[in-house]
């Protein structure tokens, strides 16, 4: 009653396209974009921002990437953190073997050596599907990591095979401190997220949308399937492989071919299916999740093991860890296998009932 | 509203772990540990991290450094480079004197922040063969040994067996490693060698985590190589002995590094590793040794060990005790210079690492006699040492067979200098200037 | 010649213990449509289960003798596993009855978190010795014919025969029973079976409970080659090209499967591998399977997808 979104007519077909047609969605995200970049970095401290802020931005961003694949094209990917590597070594390559490169391009650049291994390893999604896929593209996933130890070219034939990059700035702005390079993380995110929300809700958005709910009935309709997939995996490692390219230059700062393992992808999927499949906010909400979890067990189970007076070592921290981790999981899917963003959906329609109940 | 709602429940949880006991008082020295407790490579990581804490335990229970107490706190990395760097993260802001990675990933990641943070990263037997060099790498102390001096060990060891190393020409010598910088790591020296002596070195990479390594030991028995170097870490080093077992190559003729000859890597094995050699930093298991009696004595005794009373004095529990010892006799050293009994920085242990000098009295009234050489490091060499020895499983404990040997100064010490040198060119450091040193 | 003899040996017989993982994936998704990612936390659990107990048995009960230990030990990790099955379809599986594939996969993902989590805790995360007396050293045969021989590796040629044993188990169980006609039943169409009286969640529990006893006995074997420790999980991802190239619903092809990949595996890394700087197998299997699976995207012997519009 008190919240109501009604009653807010368009008179112009601009209007009425813009991408947050209602007033206290815009209001909301007003509001978000205000904390996170004026109030955020006045009040958080370093290390909530080197732990949690910006991973929580990174995996967001790839969240983003990984649900435009999953969510809304329906094909299962095992293989994100294979893009994730592949954008991260071609940012690297770009950022160190051409001299004066700035950052942004080369981030791009990386980007879009993703999106190229991305429709190579995608090629398959035209054939084979559903869990036969989601295997498949595990491939690209151990291709990436031997293709990284083995060929010297890409890691400028360090004996090592470890790579580093420092020297970092934007506009000749240096990104030395935590607060800068939590903005920039956030610009890109930003940027990149409202681009990818005005993709899925255009027509390409709609064929991919349509590939997933039937593709037979797609191509029926005339929904060419090659395009539509391999346009989905397409943007979608570029994406994935922008998040690697700045997880590798923002927040390791050095790395090595195993940085990007398995678990990565297992962890985006994660994400994504804990946010909402088909959703964008969702990914964020699933990257939060995910983030903040194991940490927050590791702060507050020895604390709750102190209050009945039980010691616990590393070793049982860690074990708890992975047990309350998977236990949450499942226990999540069951109650909510839409995920946190049909929980928030479920919560405005509350709200505009609020205070009746029905 | 998200961020918001996060940063309140996060500083409420920051809060809430604050009432739990501090470390880091005024008057305690504090010391992280980046471990690993779980996940595969548990099994030898949990040994040395008993054998660092036992060590910490009982220079508190000694009196201390000059009346400063050791606090510690430990984090769990499960090897992963991205935790280990959140654990850092986490800890460094509690006044870390030192930081030990224990993962040659998590050194090259941590090794491009703590100049920048001030902490010296120490990493004795592993980490770059190259931080030797400490007018390039100010903050990177790998004392005591690095992979070039442990394949160096090696190779004159064979060359003991073969009646010279001039009779290594022409033999065939396969090196069997973990495909990660970890294992990479002897490769340019290896390289070199085979160069020198005309050898001929074979690669055979294992995937990481070397469960299943059939295929890389029907290549060994089809090549026939004289001599096997072996440079994993985890389950790859007892696979890899079962595999040479199950294809029939003779144990006696592998050779492994420091962190591929402990008992977990033999003792699932048993009988089928005896012969089997590994080279050791000077020390290798030492049950008999004065430290163990000391630390039976003076932490199990006193129900206050860290881990089973059987891993006291076993390979990877003393290498634990070893970095812990180095460790605090850098601050020890530090203190003496800026002031004793008082908390050092971590650019004052920093000081205190470069300017190492343990005698071997300093290292026999501590417990070490007969397990360890004296080391002193000064500004250029990081090092400090190169000793090791071999030794070899007999199918139920490790015996020394060879004497004290030393990495070519000769070949390795160019080798260090022109790595450095190229490491310093690509992130256009300037190498460091005699006044520098005197800091 | 004998060289390739000999890695095409060992290449049937790893792949033989593959098949012996990717039958547990292959069980549970015939009967629940739910595939599995927990299996490979399954094996490390039974093998620890089995170790912990083989250990602890002589203690408990004073009693010295191996052989009691370890079939002690092998029925007493038998029933863990039940109780495991039994859990999993009470607190996971009975509440999500016909969610998408993607969500079953990850609550199984959850569980495998889980599972590996409680195993550690409960037994340990050091390395455990399974000791069922296979022998470790090597027999070479037709030295007649190749110089020196061919060698083949006894363990792993009692393994397979195990592996071969417990699939004509299956097989029989499958064909002959009449709870193995009622799985057969329930894998066809769930609704279909429920309407002809058959008890759907007492199913459920039935094949996780294969599943794990064949988990238990791949993680005996595997547990006694490479010792109990936390990599064990991992050879799960070495049997997934052969679960896909067989095809997801069939047990007959998750054996040809296994043996395709790893003889396919073993070629590869010895002959092409040199060439490329080796530690090619992984990969290299993956990209066989999803070559078959360009010709053929149901895997060899799995169920055609047909799609109603």
């Amino acid at each position: 009653m008190l919240y109501r979104e009604n009653g807010q007519f368009k008179s112009s077909y601009r209007a009425d396209q813009q991408i947050f047609p209602i007033l206290q969605d815009r209001v909301f995200i007003i509001a978000v974009l205000a904390l996170a970049f004026v109030a955020v970095p006045l009040l958080a401290s370093d290390y909530l921002f080197r732990a949690i802020l910006i991973p929580f931005l990174i995996f967001s961003l790839a969240a983003v990437g990984v649900n435009i694949l999953v969510g809304y094209c329906g094909q299962i990917s095992l293989g994100s953190g294979a893009f994730m590597a592949v954008g991260a070594y071609g940012a690297y390559n770009f950022f160190a073997r051409v001299p004066g490169m700035p950052l942004v391009p080369a981030l791009i650049l990386g980007g879009l050596c993703a999106t190229a291994f991305g429709i190579l390893f995608g090629l398959p999604s035209l054939r084979v599907r559903g869990l036969y896929l989601a295997v498949a593209t595990l491939a690209a996933q151990f291709f990436a990591d031997w293709m990284f130890l083995r060929i010297k070219w890409f890691t400028l034939d360090t004996p090592s095979g470890s790579v580093a990059v420092s020297n970092l700035q934007v506009l000749g702005l240096p990104l030395e401190s935590a607060v800068s390079k939590y903005l920039f993380c956030l610009a890109v995110l930003v940027v990149i997220a409202l681009l990818a929300k005005n993709l899925v809700r255009g027509a390409i958005g709609r064929e991919w949308m349509a590939i997933r709910d039937m593709d037979v009935a797609a191509a029926v309709i005339g929904i060419r399937p090659m395009y539509a997939k391999l346009s989905a995996f397409a943007v979608s490692s570029f994406i994935i492989g922008v998040a690697g390219a700045l997880w590798a230059f923002i927040y390791l700062g050095a790395w090595e071919p195993s940085a990007f393992s398995v678990d990565y992808s297992f962890r985006l999927l994660f994400m994504v299916i804990i946010g909402g499949l088909g959703s964008i906010m969702g990914s964020f909400f699933g990257a939060a999740f995910i983030v903040v979890l194991p940490i927050a067990l590791n702060q507050f189970l020895p604390v709750l093991a102190g209050v009945f007076g039980l010691q616990i070592s590393t070793v049982g921290i860690s074990h708890a860890e992975l047990m309350i981790f998977g236990a949450l999981i499942v226990w999540f899917l069951i109650v909510e296998p839409h995920g946190l963003a049909k929980l928030w959906s479920t919560a405005k329609q509350k709200l505009q009932l609020w205070p009746f109940p029905h | 509203m998200k961020l918001k709602s996060l940063a309140l429940a996060a500083a409420a949880v920051s809060a809430l772990a604050g009432t739990a006991p501090a470390f880091a008082q005024a008057k305690e020295q504090f010391i992280p540990v980046l471990s690993y407790r779980t996940g595969a490579y548990a099994p030898n990581g949990a040994p040395w991290a008993n054998g660092f804490v036992d060590y910490l335990k009982l220079v508190n229970a000694r009196g201390g450094l000059n009346g400063v107490k050791l606090s510690f706190e430990e984090c769990e990395t499960g090897y992963d480079t991205a935790r280990s760097v959140e654990c850092y993260e986490r800890l460094k802001s509690k006044g870390a004197s030192f930081v030990q990675p224990l993962s040659t990933g998590a050194t090259f990641a941590i090794t491009e922040k703590a100049p920048a943070d001030k902490i010296p990263v120490l990493t004795i037997g592993y980490g770059r063969s190259e931080s030797a060099d400490g007018t390039v790498f100010k903050w990177n102390f790998p004392i005591a040994g690095t992979y070039w001096v442990a394949s160096d060990a090696i190779l004159q060891a064979i060359g003991k067996k073969e009646g010279g190393l001039d009779k290594l020409k022409g033999k065939k010598i396969a090196l069997v490693y973990h495909d990660s910088p970890y294992g990479k790591e002897p490769i340019p020296l290896l390289q070199e060698r085979a160069k020198m002596l005309g050898f001929e070195l074979q690669l055979l990479p294992v995937t990481a985590p070397g469960v299943e390594q059939k295929a890389t030991w029907l290549q060994v028995r089809q090549n026939r190589p004289d001599y096997v170097l072996l440079w994993g870490w985890g389950v790859m080093n007892s696979t890899a002995i079962k595999e040479a077992q199950a294809t029939g190559y003779p144990r006696e003729k592998m050779y492994g590094v420091w962190w591929a000859g402990a008992e977990p890597d033999v003792k699932d094995v048993g009988d089928g590793a005896k012969g089997y050699n590994a080279v050791t930093m000077q020390h290798g298991a030492e049950p008999q040794s004065k430290l163990v009696k000391d630390v039976l004595a003076m932490v199990h005794d006193k129900g206050q060990g860290t881990g089973p009373k059987g891993d006291v004095g076993q390979v990877l529990y003393m290498r634990g005790a070893m970095s812990a010892m180095i460790g605090v006799e850098g601050i020890r050293a530090a203190q003496e210079r800026f002031g004793k009994g008082k908390v050092m920085t971590g650019e004052q242990v920093r000081w205190g690492l470069e300017n190492l000098n343990l005698t071997q009295a300093k290292l026999d009234a501590l417990g070490f006699s007969g397990v360890m050489r004296p080391i002193s490091t000064s500004c250029a060499d990081h090092m400090g040492a190169s000793w090791a020895r071999i030794h070899t499983w007999d199918g139920a404990k490790w015996n020394f067979t060879s004497d004290w040997l030393q990495g070519d100064e000769q070949i390795i010490k160019p080798l260090v200098r022109s790595t450095a040198a190229k490491y310093a060119s690509e992130k256009k450091l300037t190498p460091r200037t005699p006044d520098d040193c005197q800091s | 010649m004998a060289f390739f003899l000999e890695t095409t040996f060992g290449g049937l017989m790893v792949g033989m213990l593959y098949a012996l993982v990717a039958l547990g994936f292959v069980l549970i998704f015939k009967a629940s449509g739910v595939f599995n990612f927990a299996q490979g936390a399954m094996v490390l659990f039974a093998a620890l289960a089995m170790a912990r107990f083989s250990e602890w048995l002589p203690q408990w009960t004073g009693i010295e003798n191996r052989w009691f230990a370890n079939i002690a030990a092998f029925v007493l990790a038998g029933l863990v596993m039940f109780v495991t099955a039994w859990v999993i379809e009470r607190l996971v599986l009975r509440h999500l009855v016909n969610q998408e594939g993607a969500t079953l996969l990850l609550a199984t993902l959850g569980i495998a978190y889980f599972i590996d989590g409680l195993g550690q805790t409960l037994f340990g995360s050091n390395i455990y010795k399974i000791d069922i007396g296979l022998p470790k050293d090597p027999i070479f045969v037709f030295d007649s014919l190749f110089q020196g021989g061919i060698l083949i590796n006894k363990e792993d040629l009692i393994a397979a025969a195990i592996a071969a044993a417990l699939v004509l188990a299956l097989s029989l169980f499958f064909q002959k029973t009449s709870t193995g006609r009622a799985l057969r039943a329930v894998a066809d169409d769930h609704q279909a079976a429920q309407s002809i009286g058959i008890p759907l969640a007492r199913i459920w529990v039935i094949v996780w409970c294969v599943a794990g006893v064949v988990a238990l006995v791949a993680g005996m074997i595997w547990g006694s080659k490479l010792g109990v420790q936390f990599s064990l999980a991992t050879v799960a991802l070495r049997a997934l090209p052969v679960v896909i190239l067989g095809g997801l619903t069939s047990v007959p092809g998750a054996i040809i499967g296994g043996l395709i990949i790893g003889v396919g595996e073993k070629l590869s890394e010895v002959y092409l591998g040199p060439y490329v700087g080796g530690g090619i197998e992984i990969w290299f299997a993956y990209v066989l399977a999803l070559v078959f699976l360009l010709f053929r995207p149901q895997g060899l012997f799995g169920e055609k997808i047909i799609d109603r519009v």
